[in-house]
């Protein structure tokens, strides 16, 4: 399906190999994987998994469909808590902390770590009461200038406050995909976050949106570290600094797809020059 | 027996007779079941033609003073009229507003948000499933066991206290026992309501730090609220319409003395009636004066007014919103 | 608020502790939201509390013989022949289906398998209606038009109620009934089935019969078993068209007036003078209670099972 070609390009046009040139100190741990497991029930959907998040980086997970990528995203913010199922062992630590400690409060964790869904989820409300939404219930603003100030702050960082700063009172749901998904990126910038964890943001998008969602990420690196899930392989090659790459171990006994991390490199490392076969096959397209 | 002998047509002609008496067969199973149906419409069209019919010479003539009178021992008397029941079905509706929304919202929110499939949810789901097949006598009983009479729950709970505070024999009372009676009602119908919403809504409010309470409030409770609206209106309607539990909580006909304002709310605690104890009471007193019958049709006429407007609100609202979402 | 990160990068457990008055509220919201949900099981409670401790009394010090052969229902003087109300159940219930089965399947049957989506989005709301239309309008209906425009017609008395005239008029309250459940249960047969049966060529009627009917027999099973039971429990309409008043002497004839045990309580129960008379006439109201709730409960039990396996098949 991808030539290989094509990403070589794609990756011309962005000098992304040199993340390690610009900042030869590694920078600082945000998310810290050791040994992460995670069940459903009694089945395993990603198994053994390590790695390190770095700031103000973005991190890719590429693999086939069902591999767990979304299922490690979403422990990043505690999000499977709201799956009675689910179940972590293992290690997470953000900035050191870990994140299944008892004490720790899955609301709190959510605060500081934003998420974008696969699909555009904006709120049937106003533009602005989508924005407003975070720094409400944190209790950062209530009305007034200063939330008029979030909100005009995250729709720019964004990308979105000139096409619709005359309208921030009309419903969301009148926005076209592209515009409602980075209006969900506006409401996340909007409190504050640390951490932009995106599931496929662009995957019900049309090309053109999807650039700009691209350039846009870009521009958020500077202020937040960005892990990001994609099926789409120049998209990995293009934005990303680091790139896992998961894939599906089948239990010849049970039938039982659990996943695992392959490997985890540079972006560069691992499209040009992997060090695993199973990742060769999959980023050249060779992968059943 | 009837479907049997089609059934055997329409094998028969399945396997193979000539194609026209297929169709004679298909043809006679659907006016059959046609029939069914326009029967049962039927019904419903010389059921509400018959009762307005009946209740003309009253309705036509003197229909406010009809909405504004009182129990009267003839049915020729000017000051006959239905107020007094009308009083009593106002206020079981806000009693059953009062309570049972608030308390199957909640209790709603509680097995769809907190525990969802839990053990101890699905215990109390059956349970709710189980109280919405009580006979509504039965739930008589409940209320003049809890609100009438003096009663004591394993020999030392009092429940006296609670026959104090309603009054007894009252609308207090009778809103109570009704309210109990339709809580399942406005529980499972919120139920599903609270289903409908959209996961991804939920994930949003979620993921952008909201409590499971603030994303209750701010998410499940706007999405939701026609269909809670809906199954709210349907309770109420079904509230009013009851007889049996009021019967058994000790309403009357005779005896009242009273006819107060509608919004008075002194008379909760006294003696009561509502209308379809009226509707019944009228029916009866027919054999002594024939025209009860038309005063008893009257009345019924103005409860299915009420109890319609209610139900058809319910129904319209949800087939607005079913079609606004797809 | 929070406590700021003393190192850039470091954190401590403390800051995503979140903060105790939020997780409090939290707590309380949830604890409040568990007392609504809890209500449910209290008024179960209560309901078999209140049937059984007042039908305790009277099984205890009732003469059992008075409850059985006795020459029929004499609550207010101590006799409390069982079978009078027990034969009454039975045959209103039994015309009550009689009417609404072959009506409210057919209507069901029709809706879900011929009706066109624009009449259907007419008719359902129109049996809503009915389904609304409160019992003591149908018992004034029963008694003052189906008594003599139809009974009289088929053997019985036009000028007052009786088990027939009243068992019409509780059949008429059920359709409504039996054919949401049946249709919910032939909606629930996959259109696969459907399809795969008219690829062959079957006609509609054919279609219905031999494939939709059959995969959605549980479903129409517990309509029936969850219409016996609403029918029994049916107060209102034999009250007024059931052709009897407090008292009754045993009959076996539909063309007779008698009493049912919901019936028979609320006549217990009305009056100027409520639930007086010899000792036990107030406890024998708790003891038909506690019959009549075994019974529904007993067959709604059996009704949802039905229903369950329906939703299971597919
Ligand atoms: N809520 C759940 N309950 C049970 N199993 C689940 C649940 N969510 C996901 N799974 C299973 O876990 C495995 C991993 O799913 P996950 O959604 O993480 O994959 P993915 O890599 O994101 O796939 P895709 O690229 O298709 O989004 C799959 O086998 C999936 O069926
Ligand atoms: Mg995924």
């Amino acid at each position: 399906m991808t030539a290989i070609d094509d990403m070589t390009e794609g990756r011309d046009s962005e000098p992304l190999g040199e993340v390690g040139a610009e900042s030869p100190a590694m920078p600082e741990v945000v998310f810290d994987v050791e040994e992460l497991s995670v069940y459903y029930g009694e089945f395993q959907a990603v198994q053994d998994a390590s790695l390190k998040v770095h700031e103000n980086e973005i991190t890719a997970f590429i693999g086939p469909s069902g591999c767990g990528k979304t299922t490690l995203l979403r422990c990043f913010n505690r999000m499977n808590d709201l799956i009675e199922t689910a179940k972590v062992t293992g290690s997470l630590r953000y900035h050191g902390v870990d994140l299944y400690d008892s004490k720790v409060d899955a609301v709190e964790v959510r605060r500081r770590i934003g998420m974008v869904f696969q699909k555009p989820n904006p709120f049937p409300k106003s533009i602005r009461a989508n924005v407003a939404y975070g720094p409400r219930v944190a209790g950062l603003a209530k009305k007034g200038p200063v939330m008029d100030d979030i909100v005009e702050n995250s729709l720019r960082k964004a990308a979105l406050w000139d096409e619709v700063k005359d309208r921030l009172d009309d419903n969301a749901l009148g926005l076209s995909g592209g515009q409602q998904q980075r209006l969900c990126i506006a409401r996340a910038i909007a409190t504050d976050p640390d951490v932009l964890l995106m599931d496929e943001p662009c995957s019900a998008l049309d090309p053109i949106a999807t650039t700009r969602i691209e350039e846009l990420m870009h521009g958020l690196k500077d202020d937040y570290s960005i892990v990001i899930v994609t099926h789409n392989m120049q998209q990995a090659a293009r934005v990303s600094d680091r790139t896992a790459f998961f894939s599906v171990n089948v239990n010849p006994d049970s039938d039982n797809r659990t996943g695992i991390l392959v490997e985890y490199d540079s972006t560069q490392q691992i499209f040009s020059n992997p060090s695993d076969e199973r990742t060769e096959n999959y980023v050249t397209g060779r992968f059943g | 027996m009837t479907l049997a002998t089609i059934g055997t047509v329409a094998r028969r002609g399945a396997t193979g007779f000539e194609r026209k008496r297929t169709d004679v067969a298909g043809g006679l199973f659907k006016a059959l079941i046609l029939s069914a149906l326009v029967v049962s419409l039927l019904v419903l069209a010389v059921l509400l033609i018959d009762t307005v019919a009946d209740a003309w010479s009253q309705l036509s003539t003197r229909a406010w003073d009809f909405l504004n009178g009182s129990l009267r021992s003839r049915s020729i008397d000017d000051k006959l009229g239905v107020k007094q029941g009308l009083y009593g079905s106002f206020w079981i509706g806000v009693f059953v507003a009062l309570t049972a929304f608030p308390i199957g919202v909640g209790a709603a929110i509680y097995l769809e948000e907190y525990a969802a499939k839990s053990r101890l949810a699905a215990l109390i789901e059956l349970v709710i499933r189980n109280l919405a097949g009580v006979p509504s006598v039965v739930y008589g009983l409940l209320g003049l066991f809890l609100f009438v009479e003096r009663s004591t729950v394993f020999g030392f709970v009092g429940l006296g206290w609670l026959a104090d505070a309603t009054g007894g024999r009252s609308v207090l009372s009778a809103g109570l026992t009704l309210a109990v009676l339709v809580l399942p009602i406005v529980i499972i119908t919120a139920q599903e309501a609270v289903r409908s919403v959209p996961s991804g809504l939920k994930e949003g409010a979620y993921g952008l730090g909201a409590t499971k309470s603030e994303m209750v409030w701010t998410q499940i409770l706007p999405y939701a609220a026609p269909g809670i609206l809906t199954g709210t209106l349907l309770a109420m309607s079904r509230a009013i319409g009851e007889a049996a539990p009021l019967i058994l909580v000790g309403a009357i006909t005779g005896g009242l003395t009273r006819n107060p304002e509608l919004w008075d709310a002194s008379g909760l605690r006294e003696k009561f009636t509502a209308l379809p104890i009226i509707i019944v009471e009228w029916v009866s007193e027919r054999g002594r004066d024939p025209g009860f019958a038309e005063a008893a049709a009257a009345a019924i006429v103005v409860l299915l007014v009420l109890v319609l407007l209610l139900n058809m609100t319910a129904i319209l609202l949800r087939n607005r919103f079913e079609r606004k979402r797809g | 608020m929070e406590t700021p990160d003393p190192v850039p990068g470091a954190l401590s457990l403390a800051a995503l502790a979140g903060s105790p008055r939020r997780v409090r509220r939290e707590r309380l919201i949830s604890r409040v939201m568990f007392c609504a949900a809890l209500v449910s099981v209290v008024v179960s409670a209560l309901i078999i509390y209140a049937l059984f401790s007042e039908a305790w009394i009277f099984m205890r010090d009732v003469d059992w013989s008075s409850t059985w052969g006795e020459l029929g229902w004499f609550p207010r003087r101590g006799i409390y022949d069982m079978p009078t109300l027990l034969v009454a159940s039975l045959w209103t219930t039994l015309i009550a289906m009689i009417v609404a089965a072959p009506l409210g399947m057919g209507a069901a049957i029709y809706l879900s398998e011929y009706a066109r989506p624009t009449h259907r989005a007419i008719l359902k709301p129109i049996l809503e209606i009915l389904a609304g239309i409160p019992s003591v309008v149908l018992g004034f209906f029963a008694l003052l038009w189906l008594a003599p425009n139809v009974v009289a017609h088929i053997g019985g008395e036009g000028g007052r109620g009786s088990m027939l005239t009243a068992g019409i008029g509780v059949g008429i309250l059920t359709v409504p009934l039996v054919a949401s459940i049946s249709e919910d249960a032939m909606a629930a047969v996959p259109k696969s089935l459907r399809e795969a049966s008219a690829g062959l060529g079957a006609r509609n009627a054919v279609t219905t019969l031999r494939v939709v009917l059959p995969a959605a027999v549980s479903g129409l099973v517990a309509s029936l078993i969850v219409a016996v039971s609403r029918a029994l429990g049916e107060t209102m309409v034999v009250f007024m068209a059931g052709g009897a008043a407090d008292a009754v002497i045993r009959t076996y004839s539909p063309y007779d007036g008698s009493l049912t045990m919901p019936s028979a309580m609320a006549s217990l129960a009305s009056g100027t003078d409520q639930v007086v008379g010899e000792g036990l006439t107030f406890q024998s109201l708790f003891f038909v209670g506690l019959v009549l709730f075994l019974l529904t409960l007993g067959l709604n039990l059996i009704g949802d099972r039905f229903v369950t396996r329906v939703r299971e098949q597919y």
